[in-house]
């Protein structure tokens, strides 16, 4: 009998799982930086962790609570001030992995993190942009990990904070960013692709015990499965001990699990 | 020349209505003190700019103190919204604030920009974003040599510059240490600069290599023990998180917000009793 798992770990597991070790990743706050150090505490353990604050080559031993805890700093191979981070690590081209979050995304994998309604008069203002209009330009490839709902998932973003495949086809590569753009988006259902020519993303795999129903409803633009479409590997027992032990030290020393954006 | 002050004769000498500020700290060694020293002196019409506005604006700009904000992630770091900032923005209160928003990446080259007093900052940014859409300042240039277009944007040039840092020695030569963020840029680029330490020291005793700002290059420069707090000193305190959650509550709700800056700030002499405010128990549970 396999253990029990929420399907925020599962999301969490199959994201910490596309890094590969040896990557140099630019990582997110929230749940890109517990999926980085999931894969990093597991199969990745030379994946070199930067974040935007300057630590780079960062082995926090609990989730950061905010993009520039001192563990990060003290437990990172360098830090740097934060124009050196943008300037000559990742416009510099020394980024293979972004990792990022996003609060709406379109069929594009275009990101908006900044209104919700007008951008003049907006229903809710969100944080805004942060680093992730470069990360999603300049990384070589960008991963995305977001919950999947309607309200997430909508046909039109009310702003375009950071660019996926803008509107298809070879739309990224005529604006002239130099990154691939989105490998993979990561949610708590399924996992989906980038389609070579369209660049519209397809479900690639779906996690156990969800069926396309839900994932359709769960999406505010008529989505697509791949016909090679598979189900998503459970989590292994060391991959959910790893993460729940990192969550448990993490809540231990913050008070909280140090995975919302 | 940097002079020793006390804070309030420095923000009272140095920082007036109607300019632009820049307080600087990328969550770590954020200046709160002097940020609520300028409330208690009822600053108005500052134009503010910060990467991370984090609590320190949301203070400020529920306080009445700014008409604009410059930045570029307007959110309380890993528990959720600015909730004055947010009220500033969706609803003009306590009055309307205009935003010039940009993204972590320009505005840190934009530092760089004014520190190397030079007038716009260059960077491959911003292309399919909507940002140009509601910022007219963003632009691209025309590499003269290679024919690539690049976004520019203007350099930030503060007429007054705060951080906080770990030390100074009796001379005003400041050293600080761990994430840096953008402060010896906001230094640089600022006309005055008030820099707040944890203490004065006889000498810093640091290697080559380590981030000072000599000082010739600070205004004023004033001892507050403690002064980041709630963000953390490396090598002194840490992050106070629980204050971070309790704000998201004190700052929800206009009339317990208005309360708390009542008798935390506006009633306070100073940061010295401000502190003292935050450990009194029955103080805390008013708000909780």
């Amino acid at each position: 009998m396999s253990e029990t798992y929420t399907s925020d770990e599962m999301m969490t597991v199959a994201a910490a799982r596309m890094l590969r070790n040896g990557a140099v990743c630019f990582v997110g706050i929230g749940l890109p930086s517990t999926a980085a150090n999931l894969a990093r505490l597991t199969h990745a353990p030379d994946a070199v962790l930067v974040y935007e604050s300057g630590p780079i080559g960062a082995k926090p031993s609990v989730l950061p609570l905010s993009i520039g805890d001192g563990d990060l700093a003290e437990t990172a191979d360098t830090v740097v001030s934060t124009p050196e981070i943008f300037r000559y690590w990742l416009q510099g081209g020394r980024i293979d992995v972004g990792f990022l979050g996003a609060a709406q995304l379109d069929k594009y994998a275009n990101i908006n993190t900044t209104v919700v309604g007008a951008y003049g008069r907006p229903k809710v203002r969100l944080p805004g942009a942060g680093g992730a209009p470069e990360i999603s330009s300049s990384a070589k490839d960008v991963l995305i990990i977001v919950k999947q709902s309607k309200r997430t998932f909508v046909e039109k973003l009310d702003f375009v904070t950071s660019v996926g495949f803008l509107t298809g086809g070879n739309a990224r590569e005529a604006a002239g960013l130099s990154g691939n753009g989105p490998a993979a988006v990561i949610t708590d259902l399924c996992i989906l692709r980038p389609d070579l020519e369209s660049r519209e993303l397809k479900v690639v795999n779906v996690h156990p015990g969800v069926n396309r129903e839900k994932i359709l409803a769960s999406t505010g633009w008529s989505l697509r499965f791949a016909d090679s479409c598979e189900e998503t590997p459970r989590p292994s027992p060391v991959e959910l001990e790893t993460l729940r032990d990192l969550k448990a030290r993490t809540a231990a020393v913050h008070g909280t699990q140090g995975d919302r954006e | 020349m940097a002079e020793w002050m006390r804070l309030a004769e420095a923000i009272a000498a140095h920082v007036h209505d109607g300019e632009t500020l820049a307080m600087e700290g990328f969550t770590h060694l954020i200046p709160f003190a002097a940020g609520h020293e300028i409330i208690r002196q009822q600053r108005r019409n500052l134009s503010l700019i910060r990467m991370t506005p984090d609590l320190i604006y949301d203070q400020l700009i529920g306080s009445g103190c700014a008409s604009k904000l410059t930045f570029s992630w307007g959110g309380n770091p890993g528990v959720g919204s600015l909730h004055r900032f947010r009220d500033a923005v969706e609803n003009d209160w306590p009055h309307p604030l205009a935003i010039e928003e940009r993204s972590h990446s320009d505005l840190a080259n934009a530092y760089v920009a004014g520190a190397a007093n030079l007038p716009f900052a260059v960077l491959r940014g911003y292309a399919g974003s909507d940002f140009p859409r509601v910022n007219p300042q963003i632009r691209s240039i025309t590499c003269p040599f290679t024919g690539e277009v690049l976004a520019a944007t203007p350099a930030v040039r503060p007429d007054v510059t705060v951080i906080h840092a770990q030390k100074a020695d009796w001379k005003g030569n400041v050293l600080l240490w761990g994430i840096l963020g953008v402060q010896k840029e906001a230094v640089l680029c600022g006309k005055r600069a008030i820099v707040t330490v944890e203490e004065r020291v006889e000498s810093l005793n640091a290697p080559p290599n380590a981030c000072i700002l000599p000082h010739w290059v600070v205004t004023a420069v004033c001892e507050v023990p403690r002064g980041a707090t709630p963000s953390y000193a490396h090598g002194y305190y840490a992050r106070d998180n629980a204050f971070y959650r309790e704000w998201d509550r004190i700052s929800r709700d206009r009339e317990r917000f208005s309360a708390w800056l009542d008798q935390h700030i506006r009633k306070t002499r100073d940061f010295e009793e401000y502190l003292a405010l935050q450990r009194d128990p029955q103080v805390q549970a008013i708000y909780l």
